[in-house]
């Protein structure tokens, strides 16, 4: 009994002493402490600035604190003082990974507020950009959590699809990397055939890199025994804790925006909800890579129904005119310089639009007072929500497990941090 | 379902139901912040309703919240020579977004708190998952969570005197609030 409140003084001592500054701590007996491990920010395997701290009882974790805002540059305050087209590049920073996924979302929310409604081909050519990121997100996740446990060649041959998606995007969006892709009320530019060419090449080819990577690592013994049954968490404790998106489903719920509240044309596509039942690092990686299957499918369904028409709905209040037209006309450059200078402007009132993001539930809460900017803008980002679980997943496993149990449920700090 | 929740909410919990209206296909309940933690209980546990899923927590702040539609950004007038439109003890709100995943519906609710003096109860008992909300909402305006865990802030150094995300701290930050390394 003396013992463990000793345990708890000392511990505490430890990370008092790790909170303030660099100062030596002594203890007599060494065997009978817990040791508190600090890992991160700098840490190549915390996937970006996340900062844990770690009591340990031998290897075992006893208890673990995350640390965030090593990366928080505040974008809920810069949103207010920018109008909501000047937000749009910000989106790309937030889950820099996936961004097209971000613009489809912030534009979602805007729309939804502001009484816009994209037309049809901007539905499709929305879907098909988001469905991509997925897949370049996913195969991100894969391959840096098989990087963690040991398996170097599976993240190269994930960086090699990812290359050619970038390429996709580069045709599509212009940019390779941070897209601001996404206008309100449409996109930026048309999808042109040459892009859609690309696309269709590179989703033919997918299964066979896919099953490349399914190959390499499910009867792989050294990769099997570092996840399977590591990390479990059940379908419960994953819904109490707001685990959402592929975490989410490798515990057996089957909860996806996209048929729960369907947006864009996701109502008009077929498409299977992934769920795994296991709930372990082994059911996260499963869920992610049969997900890219799907996505696949998303985007070939897309690329065939794919209606002709306008990419930008006709409100000039309120949506960009055509840029050819700003050069030649005046009513058009009008709009176009209040659209900018001033901004959309949205009823008054709140609203909570979320879709189905790369790593869960990406959702933008706006509330607007009329004027071009937003009153208050909540991003509501996944990364943050799965990784208040980590420790509920990390207590009793190993310390050479943490690693491949943040690769699984994949955080983006910067999204995370906002 | 709106008529479901008002109707159960209204029997439970009668006057602490401030409010219930709908904005662009959205339900809005606003309750009074003292029973917003048995709201939630009967929200989450009810076998009809079942909001067992809190997707979001955020704060607001609404000093001098005014209707500006026709507002021009380029004509601005100074904010502090207004007269104060909403009252102090109503300046800050603090919002849920809950889910029910048997009856795919969503929920938002919302409750107002006291400008001096910012309090409001934590809901961390019935929905686990508020904590690192309430800790977030805590670090961006100053309310305080009764009940809560650990409430340290989320993003912002633990010493750092201010709130940023509330309306009266300035864009550019305040100079010399955030100490640089010694040397």
């Amino acid at each position: 009994m003396a013992n463990s409140t000793q345990n708890k003084e000392s511990v505490a001592g430890i990370v008092q002493a790790l909170e303030d500054k660099d100062t030596n701590v002594t203890f007599e007996d060494p065997l009978e402490n817990y040791m508190v491990l600090n890992m991160g920010p700098q840490h190549p395997a915390t996937h970006g600035v996340l900062r844990l701290l770690i009591k340990l009882d031998g290897e075992t974790v006893v208890d673990c604190i995350p640390e965030l805002g090593y990366l928080h540059r505040g974008y809920e305050k810069i949103a207010e003082a920018s109008t909501y087209m000047e937000f749009i590049p910000h989106t790309d920073r937030l889950d820099y990974i996936s961004p097209i996924a971000n613009n489809v979302a912030y534009a979602l929310a805007v729309e939804k507020i502001a009484g816009v409604e994209a037309p049809p081909r901007a539905q499709y050519i929305r879907v098909v950009g988001a469905e991509l990121a997925r897949i370049s997100s996913h195969l991100m996740a894969i391959g840096a959590m098989a990087m963690d446990v040991g398996a170097m060649t599976v993240f190269l041959w994930a960086f090699r699809e990812r290359e050619k998606l970038y390429d996709v995007f580069d045709l599509l969006t212009g940019v390779r990397f941070t897209t601001s892709y996404t206008r309100i009320g449409g996109v930026a530019q048309d999808m042109t055939d040459e892009t859609k060419r690309a696309i269709t090449k590179f989703i033919d080819d997918f299964p066979k890199h896919y099953s490349e990577i399914i190959r390499m690592l499910n009867k792989n013994r050294i990769f099997l025994d570092r996840v399977v049954g590591v990390g479990t968490i059940d379908a419960e404790t994953a819904v109490r804790l707001s685990f959402s998106g592929a975490n989410l489903r490798a515990s057996g719920v089957e909860h996806d925006i996209r048929t729960f509240s369907p947006y864009l044309v996701y109502d008009q596509l077929s498409f299977d909800v992934i769920t795994e039942k296991g709930g372990d690092c082994f059911a996260r990686y499963m869920v992610r890579m049969r997900e890219m299957l799907e996505s696949v499918k998303i985007v070939r369904q897309t690329l065939e129904k794919m209606p002709q028409g306008p990419i930008k709905s006709d409100l000039p209040k309120k949506v960009l005119p055509k840029k050819e037209r700003v050069y030649g006309k005046m009513e058009e450059l009008i709009h176009d310089f209040v659209i900018v200078n001033d901004g959309v402007h949205p009823d008054v009132g709140e609203s909570y639009v979320a879709t189905e993001g790369s790593k869960g539930e990406l959702g933008f809460y706006i509330i607007s007072d009329g004027s071009g900017h937003p009153w208050r803008m909540k991003i509501r980002s996944p990364s943050f929500c799965n990784l208040q679980a980590l420790p509920t997943l990390l207590k009793g496993q190993m310390i050479s497990d943490v690693v491949a149990i943040i690769g699984s449920i994949d955080p983006i700090m910067g999204e995370a941090d906002k | 379902m709106r008529e479901k929740i008002e109707v159960k909410l209204r029997d439970a919990f009668g006057e602490s139901v401030i409010a219930v209206s709908e904005f662009k296909d959205q339900l809005t309940v606003e309750v009074k912040r003292e029973s917003i933690v048995e709201v939630c209980r009967l929200l989450k546990e009810d076998s009809e309703l079942r909001f067992d899923f809190l997707s979001d927590v955020c704060g607001a702040d609404m000093l001098n919240f005014e209707d500006a539609s026709s507002r021009k950004a380029y004509l601005a007038i100074e904010h502090d020579s207004r007269p104060a439109t909403v009252p102090v003890e109503e300046r800050f709100l603090v919002i849920y977004n809950m889910i029910s995943l048997k009856n795919k519906a969503r929920l938002r609710l919302k409750v107002k708190v006291d400008g001096d003096n910012p309090v409001c109860p934590s809901v961390t008992a019935v929905y686990p998952a508020a904590n690192w909300f309430e800790r977030e909402t805590f670090d961006m305006f100053g309310i305080t969570f009764e009940g809560h865990p650990d409430l340290r802030r989320m993003y912002m150094p633990e010493e750092y005197e201010y709130h940023p995300l509330r309306k009266d701290f300035p864009l550019m930050g305040i100079p010399g609030s955030i100490p640089l390394p010694g040397k």
